[in-house]
């Protein structure tokens, strides 16, 4: 598939590029080289920081620490419009085109606003670079009249019209047919073989193996190897494929131990769920008869892709997502009619993985932000009035159990950094009453530190005899202390295996679409 | 009492008299800095702004009968914003305030006369501030109902409510509630004798009073109660009041209603307390004026007063000026709306020192 690449120089080089954003690190030192002459992909689920990389190769945003280098030169890309003019064009995921525009007009965006736009000379020139790439462009067609394919190929065209050395295309195939896809990945090889470089981002597998000429595996933020176009060239399909599952879900240096929590006594089951359904919305994926149950003190993983339902299952457990049938109990006692204050106080307790988005209101003092899932109750508050005195007393007892750092219970939430968020937020869920404890990707975007103590706690919470529903995308951690892993994909559980010997190869392959 | 000791205890006030001189500063610097740009506006059309300035703190916080007519003028203003207090902080943008106004103004000139010929006039005031405060949230459920239930944007459906309010209110004053006696066409007029007392021997209404209980009460609800909280949850973040349980929709109702009902009580208060009737054609328009002053207070009640008072003596003594130097009287509004770009541009410089600083 790559026989007569000959990789370049490099035109852009990352070096050790870190972003953070409150509470997260979204990059940690990435080192990336693109070339002329190559497709590199850029591999990695949802978060693993594909598009904050993305953004500041483009100028949206700027790197907190490292160097970028354009032709060994370090240059930092300041804005979009700087990227261009470097030579750095940029297709995203949402296309960005106008609708109601033809497509020269679109292309003629961003031309001097006090010149006409020459669209006699812009003909040509689309022309000149579509007809050797084998594209087909009708200036006059309206854009919302062409297929998503079609719009494609018109940014990217209009990517080329700036004299592009290196094109960037953000998720490109999301939207697209199998057709269209394939039609891309002999676009983007037309592309090298001008000598331009192609940098692709995906999280499907195939298509890395399929379009790749170097392949680098993000995770967490973190670049977790990189396949290098030799080495791509040697191996078959099959053994690259398993290579990279190796890569995305294989363990890293640093992660902790492999311990799991002895199970309590008490074997009966804690939470159980039945047939749980729940509708497909515009933007989220609906559940299909979702069943489980967790015992006492056992820690039920659940293994995926992000975005394959994860979220709507903890919110319909938790009462914030209506349910259209099936049933939660929580120790034999239906949870089904009562709202998210309700199942709350019943001892279901949710941990959402959004911290800042929905976890807390980042304004508000640290102390206000422990109780904010029981305003009004006693004894905080007596017949709705705040007892200031109660609440900080309160509060500060929980920063000190909970060892969270904060200046003082009255600093907003949102200054501090994501570890100790967390602790608010487990320390909100866990104190008192808790019989059973749904974990969102409890350490997604934390620091490594801060991800060893958030799993000994989850491992602390089942030894004290609680269900625990641990929903992650890293399978090291699932793997490293469930009893059992299930898997969900599109919205259904497609396999549970226990956690042992191998299971880790079971649950990955369960986890791609293949049979365990 | 050691000596040593001393020096410690006195760099506390120090450090917050420093602090407190900083946010005075920042307070009244572009407060300044407005008045001489307003200022040049004023030389632009010929006026002299010296004469101006002069003029409207005379006319609306010296003499002795315009700080009446101030003090008078801020009861509506009071209960507008403590109603937009609400709103506001739950972040809901109820723009519609003078369609709420108006509504409960005319709900209050329709009702009081008649009430007043059949139930002690105390009694009959009180029905007819609740009659008003009635009709101003049933007018909000509209915007309400469609922003909780449909998350139809707000700013959009109050201003045009409010367009279709300040019609209505004009409707009934023409066709429903005209008073027959006079030609003029206006509500039956409440008997200065009925109207809310006057407050010891001066002209200023006792609406004042309860202008001031309103706002503070406000303020203390949405700082010192569960529900102001859950409020304030919503406003700073609705889908953390989603996840916490908080029952958003009936919230946002309830938002609605509070706020127009407040605005309503305004309307009220402007009637049994100091105009006596609506006359056709009847807008003040201190639902938009009270917008900028209610953010000028960063949403504290406390501030609001004060700067509900800066509003009412710029606008009596504007008032003046306009009859005297024939500088329009909405040039209140242009001072105003100078002062909160003005402000918005210090804060916008204080971000980006603070960025700096960091870097």
């Amino acid at each position: 598939m790559t026989e007569q690449t000959q990789a370049g120089p490099a035109i852009v080089s990352l070096e050790g590029v870190t972003k953070r954003f409150p509470g997260i690190v979204a990059n940690d030192r990435v080192d990336l080289e693109i070339r002329a002459g190559e497709v590199h992909v850029l591999l990695g689920e949802n978060g693993a920081g594909k598009s904050t990389l993305i953004s500041m190769l483009s100028g949206l945003q700027q790197p907190d620490d490292g160097r970028i280098l354009i032709d060994g030169v370090e240059m930092p890309i300041r804005s979009p419009s700087h990227a261009l003019s470097l030579g750095i064009g940029t297709v995203f995921q949402h296309n960005m085109l106008v609708p109601t525009l033809t497509v020269a007009e679109n292309l003629a965006l961003g031309g001097r606003w006090w010149q006409r736009p020459r669209i006699a000379e812009l003909k040509a020139r689309v022309a000149e670079i579509a007809r050797p790439l084998g594209i087909e462009i009708n200036l006059g067609a309206r854009v919302s009249e062409l297929s998503l394919g079609e719009q494609q190929q018109v940014e990217i065209v209009r990517a080329l019209l700036r004299d592009s050395r290196l094109l960037i295309l953000d998720e490109a195939t999301s939207m697209l047919t199998p057709k269209g896809i394939a039609e891309l990945g002999a676009l983007m090889r037309r592309l090298v073989e001008r000598g331009l470089a192609v940098v692709f981002i995906t999280h499907k597998l195939g298509e890395a193996a399929d379009f790749g000429d170097r392949v680098s595996v993000l995770k967490l933020g973190r670049k977790v190897g990189e396949i290098t176009s030799e080495r791509l060239r040697m191996l078959e399909r099959a053994a690259l494929v398993d290579e990279i599952v190796a890569m995305m879900f294989g363990r890293q240096a640093g992660a902790d131990v492999i311990s799991i929590p002895p199970r309590a006594a008490n074997d009966d089951a804690l939470l159980e769920v039945r047939e749980l359904c729940v509708a497909e919305t515009s933007d989220a994926p609906g559940l299909d008869r979702i069943s489980f149950a967790i015992g006492h003190g056992e820690i039920l993983g659940i293994a995926g892709i992000d975005g394959n339902g994860q979220k709507q299952l903890a919110e319909a457990l938790a009462g914030q997502r209506p349910a259209d049938s099936g049933n939660v109990l929580l120790a034999g006692k239906a949870l089904d009619g009562l709202d998210v204050g309700g199942r709350r106080r019943q001892g279901l307790r949710y941990l959402t993985d959004d911290r800042l988005g929905e976890g807390t209101v980042g304004t508000f003092p640290v102390s206000i932000n422990y109780f904010l899932k029981q305003i009004g109750e006693p004894p905080l508050w007596r017949s709705g009035m705040e007892r200031t005195r109660e609440i900080d007393a309160r509060a500060s007892e929980l920063t000190r159990r909970y060892d969270v750092r904060t200046p003082g219970i009255s600093t907003p939430v949102g200054r501090l950094s994501g570890g100790n968020i967390q602790k608010v937020l487990i320390a909100r869920e866990l104190a008192d009453g808790a019989r059973a404890v749904i974990f969102n990707k409890p350490t997604y975007g934390l620091d490594l530190a801060n991800t060893l103590a958030t799993r000994q706690r989850v491992r602390d919470i089942a030894g004290q005899g609680l269900a625990v529903l641990l929903i992650s995308t890293d399978l090291e951690e699932l793997l490293s202390m469930c009893h059992r892993i299930a898997v969900i994909s599109q919205g259904r559980l497609v396999g549970i295996v226990s956690n042992g010997d191998g299971a880790g190869e079971r649950v990955g392959r369960l986890m791609i679409g293949l049979a365990a | 009492m050691s000596a040593d000791a001393a020096p410690v205890r006195a760099t506390a006030p120090d450090a917050s008299a420093g602090k407190f001189g900083r946010r005075l500063a920042i307070a009244l610097g572009p407060i300044i800095v407005s008045l001489v740009l307003a200022g040049c506006v004023l030389l632009a059309v010929g006026v002299n702004p010296l004469a101006y300035y002069g003029f409207v703190v005379e006319r609306g916080l010296l003499s002795p009968l315009g700080l009446q007519q101030t003090l008078t003028r801020m009861a509506p203003l009071l209960f507008i914003a403590a109603g937009l207090i609400v709103a506001f902080r739950a972040g809901m943008w109820n723009l519609g305030g003078d369609g709420q106004f108006l509504l409960g103004a005319v709900a209050a000139a329709a009702s009081a006369p008649l009430l007043v010929q059949t139930l002690p006039s105390w009694l009959a005031l009180l029905l007819a501030f609740l009659i008003a405060t009635v009709v101003a949230m049933v007018w909000s459920l509209v915007p309400a109902l469609l922003r909780a239930y449909q998350g139809i944007n707000e700013i959009i459906t109050t201003l045009m409510m409010s367009f279709l309010g300040v019609s209505l209110a004009n409707v009934l004053v023409k066709l429903a509630f005209l008073d027959p006696s006079t030609t003029v066409p206006q509500t039956r007029t409440l008997a200065v004798g009925d109207r809310l007392p006057r407050l010891f021997e001066t002209t200023i209404t006792s609406g004042l009073i309860f202008g001031l209980v309103a706002i503070v009460v406000v303020h203390l609800v949405m700082t010192r109660t569960a529900f102001g909280l859950k409020l304030r949850t919503v406003g700073a973040n609705p889908r953390a009041a989603i996840h916490a349980g908080l029952n958003v929709p009936v919230l946002t109702v309830a938002v609605f209603a509070i706020s127009a009902g407040l605005i309503g009580m305004g309307g009220a208060i402007d009637i049994i307390g100091i105009q006596g009737n609506v006359r056709a054609d009847w807008n003040p328009a201190y639902g938009l004026a009270v917008i900028p002053v209610v953010f000028l207070a960063r949403m504290n009640g406390f501030a609001a007063i004060g700067f509900v008072f800066l509003l009412s003596v710029l606008s009596i003594g504007g008032e003046s000026a306009a009859r005297r130097l024939g500088v329009p009287q909405h040039f209140t509004m242009v001072l105003i709306s100078i002062v909160l770009i003005t402000l918005a541009v210090a804060e916008y410089l204080g971000h980006r020192l603070n960025q700096a600083r960091k870097v």
